[in-house]
């Protein structure tokens, strides 16, 4: 053997050697037409004033199909459907609508594979990612929710659960099929009918499921997907004819919302920003934190609203934090969302890459350092390198605003009251995250930090019991768990 | 951590500075190396590198001289119809076994790994462990396999753990040492990445997971937590430190997931025979096959590969 | 079965479950069960203490995987039994005719059956969520209680009913965890060793299920005393036989869960109290500091 000291000064070359071969997946089980139309009265029709827009591959810039646009006669027949159904629907026996709402779960996972392929060609995310996780978890919502159906009388004692009528809905761009599933299967399990906009940059797999709600045989009307940007959003939301409104999307919008349905009595749930503070204890599993932080701000391009991206490390281990983040960094693969090892894919829209691109100017004219992972990105297509961000406090815009990337704003802290004020020194309260070994104050931080959901010793962890939703500007309201059916219900005294 | 370089003292380390381990988050990191799908002409390359990472192992109480030469020609010759196969990189062996082993190894450059400290259970007296480990040397092993004193470790005798490290790898001379943890009897993730700081500091070539001789052997979450500590070892020092999972390891799909594990751990220079080994036997036929499979199209039968 | 003709039909042997395989009681004996013109419907297996000492052995084997199954496995299973059952749905009607219930009967009670196992399927990952509290305890300690299984579940399925008393009785155990051994009905015993056939092509992990075909005379106290039940659950019109079960029951402080005057057939018999009753709560305290 050689010499075993490397004369490197104690790198790690991540970037020589064996490399992985492409391994894309395949596409030739999947159909996506050339035009969608509007999911209205279980059928598909033609926009009232005829006008399409493009869905866009954004790993490749490809148009991948056209897809109709709703103006408001649509939106006042998708209204009109869901009311029609509605009155059916509600009065069905609960366990029937529950058996309806299980072929939906079911279905999904039996043309899982094709779901998951079209999402990762629509919106850019890996296809690890959407096998592994959008399409079995959003699955695993209509499974559970169907079994709520006939057992609302158990979930609020002193009530009577009564189901509220149409719901609009409105979702984002980052995870399509899934946020798709936490609206549609609450509200339908609680006996609404619901009209739904998927975002415009990632609108097909909630076409192809519009193909499931058909083949599932649920009543025409239960189910209307309309399509469209922030203008037909906007139609659907003061629509006079909705009971409930139910948005995912930023708070920027979700305050305009707020404002503009004052006064009318509809019923709302608002998920919006975050600027999740994740804070790293000395005692921590430090290689598994390294991971959690992995896990929290890059995976899904950072696209996610209860990204850890505000990281507090504790001064005594900073530096081997950040080293560690940085080799991990270096494994990270950016690239064809098809391909099956692809860690990081494109960015959503060139719109949202813009954006990125914004704020790290801004960060680094801010005096910050930059850091950014040296993986080859592809010629054509949005990409953002994972980026870490150190000299920073809370001071700064790229540590105050929401950036919805793939980066990450690194700051040292000292003792646990000090990482639980900055922690809180925000508008936002989605979420936030806490390493260490030591049980009592895991629970001391999950007491002191303020925000709907927080992971203690792991991150970005969903399920469809465990209820989701923020504190202050990041929302109003829960989702998932027994905990997110009050939201498509109205309780009556008994 | 301190990162300039604090070569390795032979000093027993603080084990208190030892990073925790948390298992869930361990099975969450495996669980995406599991996920990385390895194909065409990378899955070949890493076929021929767990061929060449192989210690073709046979530790049986009914060896044979008989036995160990055919082992050897095995090794020698692990399936001639492929060409531009490499050799595995050693044969594993019984102190007993050494001297046959190298006689029919000749210079094929295959090196003899004996096992020796009272292997698998390490419970003799020092004295017989280092006259074991001596005569292994003087017959020709060029790597001695060792086993940790678990039960002192789990009583918390980390000082004597250390000692017998020490004093075994003086009685190696030239011959490289490996320290098995026996991993399956330490019972923590946290007791496994303790054990490899404290062998690293003692002295310890390599780090290895198993004497394969019970369940469990070797894991990929055990592996990582060691190769994590390999990692933390080199950026401290500057020293090198390679790693050998053994036993368990007996398809070529999970090797792979090994190697990639291995990959996007500690990188490039740790991916060849001289930092990192597998402690198997029937994995090369099924690495062989793999490579048949992706040369002709076809699935094969174990009937048209030797067994030695 | 139904010859024709010109073919001769094969008559089903109808056997045991236990521990996911399908044996003949191991005593050898049997019982002829007739149809109401004297005619012998099939044999049926005469269950020993020994079948009986057996299942339970199962049942506390395959307890440690099954309860440490996700909720979400579990609630999957038992919906895909309710696959299972819905796909045979005209097997089990005319081994139900065949027992002397009326066709449209049959079919009502075969539907219940399916609808009721999905039923408990929902629940698998709700009734925690109903049962389960955080206790706002004065000094600073977070404080929760969680239900857990019982253990081995023993259930004598009421006599009166050929599949949908075993499904209503064996469900809302083994959703929340545990596993059982259920002795069959005696005068209807024939559709619980079809449904042994439907749980074993549903992913039910051997053991967790273990079905006897029986003498309810004879094994009536072996089921209530055997020191590794955990509870036992019965269906006992007769007074005696429910305060015999009870005495025997005590010797280990089994669990006795007495079904009285309960009417299957009705949507009020399926309820998240009969998974509770299985349950065992479990407080843990954990300090809030630094």
């Amino acid at each position: 053997m050689d010499s075993q000291t490397n004369k490197l000064a104690f790198e790690l070359a991540f970037d020589e050697g064996w490399r992985y071969a492409p391994a894309p997946e395949s596409t030739d089980h999947i159909r996506i037409d050339e035009q969608y139309e509007l999911f209205i009265g279980g059928e598909f029709v033609v926009p009232r004033e005829g006008r399409y827009f493009p869905s866009i591959n954004p790993a490749t810039e490809e148009p991948l199909s056209r897809i109709a646009l709703a103006t408001a006669p649509d939106i006042d027949a998708a209204v009109a459907a869901a009311r029609k159904a509605y009155a059916k629907w509600s009065k069905m026996k609960a366990s029937e609508r529950g058996k309806l709402v299980y072929r939906l779960a079911r279905m999904l996972q039996e043309r899982s594979r094709e779901f998951a392929t079209i999402e990762s060609l629509d919106g850019g995310k890996p296809i690890r990612e959407s096998r592994d996780i959008d399409i079995p978890l959003a699955a695993a919502h209509f499974f559970y929710y169907a079994g709520w159906a006939d057992k609302l009388e158990y979930a609020f004692p002193g009530r009577t659960p009564k189901s509220l009528g149409v719901a609009a809905q409105v979702i984002p761009w980052n995870f399509p099929l899934l946020m798709l599933a936490w609206k549609i299967a609450p509200a339908l399990a609680c006996g609404n009918t619901v009209v739904l906009k998927p975002a415009e940059t990632t609108p097909l797999t909630a076409l192809k499921f519009a193909e499931l709600v058909q083949d599932a045989g649920l009543p025409p009307g239960v189910v209307n997907i309309v399509t469209g940007a922030g203008e037909t959003g906007a139609l659907l939301v003061n629509h006079p004819g909705v009971d409930k409104i139910a948005f995912t999307g930023s708070t920027e919008v979700g305050r305009i919302i707020q404002k503009s349905i004052a006064g009318t009595g509809k019923r709302y749930t608002l998920e919006l920003g975050g600027k999740a503070a994740n804070i790293i204890f000395a005692d921590a599993a430090i290689d598994q934190a390294v991971e959690g932080i992995v896990n929290g701000i890059f995976f899904n391009q950072g696209h996610v609203c209860c990204a850890g991206s505000r990281l507090f490390v504790q001064e005594s281990v900073a530096d081997e934090v950040v080293q560690k983040l940085r080799d991990r960094m270096e494994t990270l693969i950016i690239g064809d969302p098809l391909d099956k090892n692809t860690d990081i894919g494109a960015i959503n829209s060139a719109e949202q890459l813009e954006r990125i691109k914004s704020y790290l100017k801004i960060g680094e004219d801010e005096g910050a350092e930059m850091h950014q992972s040296s993986c080859p990105v592809p010629d054509r297509g949005y990409w953002c390198r994972p980026t870490i961000f150190t000299g920073v406090s809370q001071s700064n815009r790229i540590v105050q605003e929401e950036i919805f990337g793939p980066v990450l704003a690194v700051q040292t802290f000292r003792t646990l009251e000090e990482g639980l004020t900055k922690a809180n020194n925000t508008p936002y309260g989605l979420s936030g995250g806490v390493w260490t070994d030591k049980g009592a104050k895991i629970f001391k931080m999950t007491q002191g930090v303020r925000a709907g959901v927080i992971w203690a010793n792991t991150f970005n962890k969903f399920d469809p019991t465990s209820p989701f939703g923020g504190y202050k500007e990041s929302g109003v309201g829960r989702e998932g768990g027994l905990h997110g059916l009050g939201a498509y219900l109205s309780l009556e005294s008994r | 951590m301190n990162l300039s370089a604090v070569p390795r003292t032979n000093r027993i380390p603080d084990l208190d500075r030892v990073a925790h381990v948390d298992e869930v988050g361990v099975n969450e990191r495996v669980a995406r190396f599991q996920s990385r799908s390895i194909k065409n002409e990378s899955k070949v390359q890493a076929l021929k590198m767990v061929l060449s990472m192989i210690d073709l192992t046979t530790l049986e109480g009914q060896d044979t001289a008989g036995k160990v030469r055919q082992l050897c020609q095995k090794a020698m010759h692990l399936h001639d119809k492929l060409p531009d196969l490499p050799h595995v990189a050693a044969v594993c062996v019984y102190p007993t076994m050494v001297a046959v082993a190298k006689k029919a190894l000749g210079n094929s450059g295959i090196k003899v790994a004996s096992v020796a400290t009272a292997f698998p259970s390490g419970m003799a007296p020092r004295q017989i462990k280092l006259e074991e480990t001596r005569i292994a040397v003087e017959d020709g092993a060029d790597e001695i396999d060792m086993v940790i004193s678990r039960g002192a470790f789990l009583q918390g005798q980390f000082g004597f753990v250390f000692d017998e490290i020490a004093a075994i790898k003086e009685a190696c001379g030239a011959a490289h040492l490996k320290v098995i943890l026996e991993t399956g009897e330490l019972g923590t993730l946290d007791r496994v990445r303790r054990a490899s700081w404290l062998s690293m500091h003692a002295g310890a070539d390599f780090i290895k997971t198993s004497t394969g001789k019970i369940q469990p052997a070797a894991t990929m979450p055990v592996t990582l937590v060691m190769l994590q500590a390999i990692r933390d070892f080199y950026r401290e020092t500057g020293t090198m430190v390679g790693m050998k999972p053994a036993g368990g390891i007996s398809n070529a799909k999970l090797a792979v997931h090994y190697l990639v594990m291995l990959r996007e751990t500690l990188g490039n220079a740790w991916m060849t025979p001289d930092w990192f080994r597998f402690g198997a036997s029937s994995l090369a036929n099924d690495c062989l096959m793999q490579i048949e499979k992706q040369a002709t199209g076809r699935y094969q039968s174990a009937d048209y590969f030797s067994k030695d | 079965m139904v010859s024709t003709a010109s073919r001769v039909a094969v008559a089903k042997t109808y056997k045991i479950y236990i521990d996911g395989k399908f044996p003949r009681t191991e005593s050898g004996r049997y019982f002829p069960l007739e149809d109401k013109d004297g005619n012998v419907i099939a044999n049926v297996c005469r269950s020993s203490r020994k079948d009986f000492r057996n299942a339970v052995v199962a049942a506390r084997n395959a307890f440690a995987k099954w309860s440490a199954a996700s909720a979400y496995l579990r609630g999957q299973i038992l919906y895909r039994i309710a696959e299972m059952l819905e796909g045979r749905r005209e097997q089990f009607v005319a081994e139900l005719v065949t027992q002397g219930i009326s066709k449209r009967r049959a079919g009502a009670e075969v539907d219940a059956c399916t609808d009721r196992l999905i039923y408990y399927a929902g629940w698998a990952d709700k009734y925690q969520q109903i049962f389960s509290a955080v206790n706002p305890v004065s000094s600073s300690h977070f404080n929760f209680s969680v239900l857990e299984p019982t253990g081995v579940v023993a259930i004598i399925a009421p006599d009166d009913s050929g599949l949908l008393g075993l499904v209503s009785n064996v469900m809302p155990a083994i959703v929340g965890g545990n596993t059982c051994v259920v002795l069959a009905s005696e005068s209807l015993p024939l559709c619980a060793v079809s449904f042994a056939e439907v749980l074993h092509a549903s992913d039910v992990p051997g053991g967790v299920v273990n079905i006897l075909t029986g003498h309810r005379q004879e094994l009536t106290t072996q089921f209530a005393s055997h020191m590794d039940v955990n509870a036992i659950v019965y269906t006992a019109a007769d007074r005696d036989v429910g305060r015999s079960i009870q005495v025997e029951a005590a010797q280990n402080i089994k669990r006795v869960i007495a079904r009285t005057n309960v009417e299957w057939e009705s949507d009020a018999s399926q309820n998240p109290y009969l998974i509770q009753e299985t349950q065992e709560t479990k407080t843990t305290w954990h300090p809030i500091g630094g």
